[in-house]
């Protein structure tokens, strides 16, 4: 096909389309690096003495060390990041397990066997995204503080939970779907119940989708800020919150802010490149194949 | 059986008189499965939401929670007429705008750069996408100390590289904050706009392309006439996404400017507001005017989306 057509419409000089290709090439390379470089610094700077890394013009050349990342482990006397890690990673699992399980049956009821006027219920579920959960915060942080819930991490996993579940639903509304219902007549037919049908035939089909979706709701609840800073405290302190000990920090610290930047970011960057089509699809809510 | 029943037909089907009862216990064992997370968001996003509505209309500051009161609408002007806060009203929608337009703009020049074969394109794909996967606090802290700093962030660097000891060396977030808090946004969100944008020009059919191009189209023809149509609900679909984001941002506000220098936002405002100055009164009085510039933004946004998702569910 393409070989044809190349004879049937000659471009006019091929030697010039060829040079095109290879500059455009070139600047998508160009673009590309030009988008990571701070990243490519910043770990760089993590692995550079905090009077390496203070220096102007910046040494790109200078002695590389692990101290910064010794410093943000708590060597040198520091808050130890440990338990703001752990109930990261407590909150961030908990809310995903609490959101798959809402999630499922109700893309199942969206999909594979619909209920009435299914499209409305699955936009209510958007709409709820597109409400700023910010104009909720305050009622939210007075019921905390009222009922003892304040500083408590599972108040974060509930909050977390609804902040993902619309995706979650639309997500895996859109991955059920894809099951043909052919199969799912068939193992009818064959005498199969629910339970086998969904265990055998559907989740297969639907895994990788169900995957990626508890990935994105892993990241978005790793990642959130406001919510963690204004319900927690000494006790539920997650890593972002962490992090925010450094807004104001000197000099002194560059290194120690690039190696706790780079741990804390290390298992949202690890689960994004493992899911980045995924990753796409899920944050335009499925609309995007 | 109900199980392979498509919708539409659900819906025209008459129930039978006789057959009333277990019509509508078949009807509630479809429903059950939707109930546990349709109730868990009505009662954690719906309930806080109409409080806030509330307590907008009260006079309340918990500092001094005996002198509660009904206000009416004095909260809603107080915020309308308060310079600070109808300030970070403009703020928000300017910070949203510049945003949402310039990674939209260098998103379809990498999308359309990232849509031809070259040798390393998943290599290149990859590096794009590595900003968007930083934690936004991180992603914040290496704008606002590894960046921007005066004395030794990596920008005033290069400006040494190249002009050497007299180069000028800008206090970036100090001589424009906006934009600097603007850059690092920017910087996270491209490559966001790039891959919905890449995901829209990759399903053009390549058919119809060479066609256009045996016809004597140009790159230009091509672009403007094929492939600007054909991507048109892919750059509203990350036009109103990237706006829902991005008008909820805290995180880069917070980190690189404190709200300082007339970089408030409604969020960080509304975060002051109650959390420093303690006025719940005021604070949700500006969350429900967010509410209500984010309901006229999403009834776009869901527009957007259905004529997506028909198209997706006829086909």
């Amino acid at each position: 096909m393409t070989a044809t057509l190349t004879t049937a419409a000659p471009r006019p000089s091929r030697p010039r389309a060829r040079l095109q290709g290879a500059a455009l090439g070139i600047a998508a390379w160009l673009a590309g690096f030009l988008f990571v470089l701070p990243i490519l610094w910043m770990v760089l700077t993590s692995f550079h003495s905090e009077a390496d890394a203070a220096t102007n013009p910046p040494s790109v050349a200078a002695s590389l060390t692990l101290d910064g990342y010794r410093e943000f482990f708590g060597a040198g006397g520091g808050a130890s990041p440990w338990p703001s890690l752990i109930n990261s990673a407590t909150a961030s699992v908990a809310s995903t397990l609490l959101t798959l399980a809402l999630a499922l049956p109700a893309a199942y009821a969206l999909s594979i066997r619909p209920v009435k006027k299914w499209t409305d219920v699955l936009f209510f579920f958007l709409s709820t995204k597109m409400l700023p959960l910010v104009a909720g915060l305050l009622p939210i942080y007075l019921f905390a503080k009222n009922t003892g819930l304040l500083d408590n991490i599972w108040a974060l996993v509930i909050l977390y939970t609804a902040m993902n579940l619309p995706i979650a639903v639309w997500m895996m509304q859109s991955f059920l779907s894809e099951v043909p219902v052919a199969i799912i007549e068939a193992a009818q037919i064959d005498g199969a119940r629910l339970p086998t049908i969904l265990w055998r035939v559907v989740a297969p089909i639907a895994l990788p989708g169900i995957a990626a979706t508890s990935l994105i709701c892993f990241i978005f609840s790793w990642n959130e800020l406001l919510f963690a800073r204004v319900l927690s405290g000494v006790v539920a302190e997650t890593a972002p919150v962490f992090l925010t000990g450094f807004i104001t920090s000197q000099g002194l610290f560059l290194a120690k802010v690039c190696a706790a930047s780079l741990v804390i970011s290390l298992p949202v960057l690890a689960a994004g490149f493992a899911a980045q089509d995924k990753l796409v699809q899920g944050l335009s809510l499925g609309a995007v194949k | 059986m109900t199980v392979t029943t498509p919708p539409t037909r659900v819906a025209a089907a008459s129930p039978r008189p006789a057959a009333r009862r277990p019509n509508r216990m078949r009807a509630w064992a479809t429903r059950a499965p939707l109930l546990p997370a349709l109730i868990f968001m009505i009662v954690v996003t719906q309930l806080p939401f109409v409080a806030t509505l509330v307590i907008s209309f009260f006079d309340w500051n918990a500092l001094y929670p005996d002198d509660r009161h009904f206000a009416g609408f004095a909260n809603y002007s107080e915020v309308l007429s308060t310079p600070e806060l109808r300030k970070s009203v403009w703020t928000t929608i300017l910070l949203t705008a510049t945003v949402v337009l310039v990674s939209l703009v260098l998103g379809l020049l990498l999308a359309l750069l990232l849509d031809r074969r070259f040798r390393g394109r998943a290599a290149v794909r990859t590096m794009l996408i590595a900003p968007f996967l930083l934690v936004p606090i991180a992603a914040a802290l290496l704008w606002k100390h590894v960046l921007f700093n005066p004395e030794y962030g990596l920008f005033n660097g290069i400006l040494h590289w190249i002009g050497g000891d007299g180069a000028v060396q800008p206090d970036w977030i100090s001589e424009m904050p906006l934009i600097a808090v603007e850059a690092s946004l920017i910087w996270q969100w491209t490559p966001f706009m790039t891959l919905i944008l890449l995901a829209g020009l990759q399903s053009r059919d390549p058919q119809l392309l060479e066609a256009a191009r045996v016809d004597g189209a140009n790159d230009w023809q091509v672009f403007v006439h094929m492939t600007l149509p054909h991507i048109r609900r892919y750059i509203e679909l990350s036009v109103l996404l990237g706006s829902i984001y991005i008008v909820q941002n805290f995180d880069a506000v917070y980190t690189i400017t404190s709200g300082g220098l007339g970089t408030a936002n409604l969020p960080y405002t509304i975060y002051q507001t109650f959390y420093q100055a303690h006025e719940n009164g005021l604070a949700s009085a500006a969350g429900v005017i967010v509410v209500i510039g984010s309901i006229i933004l999403a009834t776009f946004a869901l527009r957007v989306v259905s004529s997506l998702f028909r198209a997706e569910v006829s086909r």
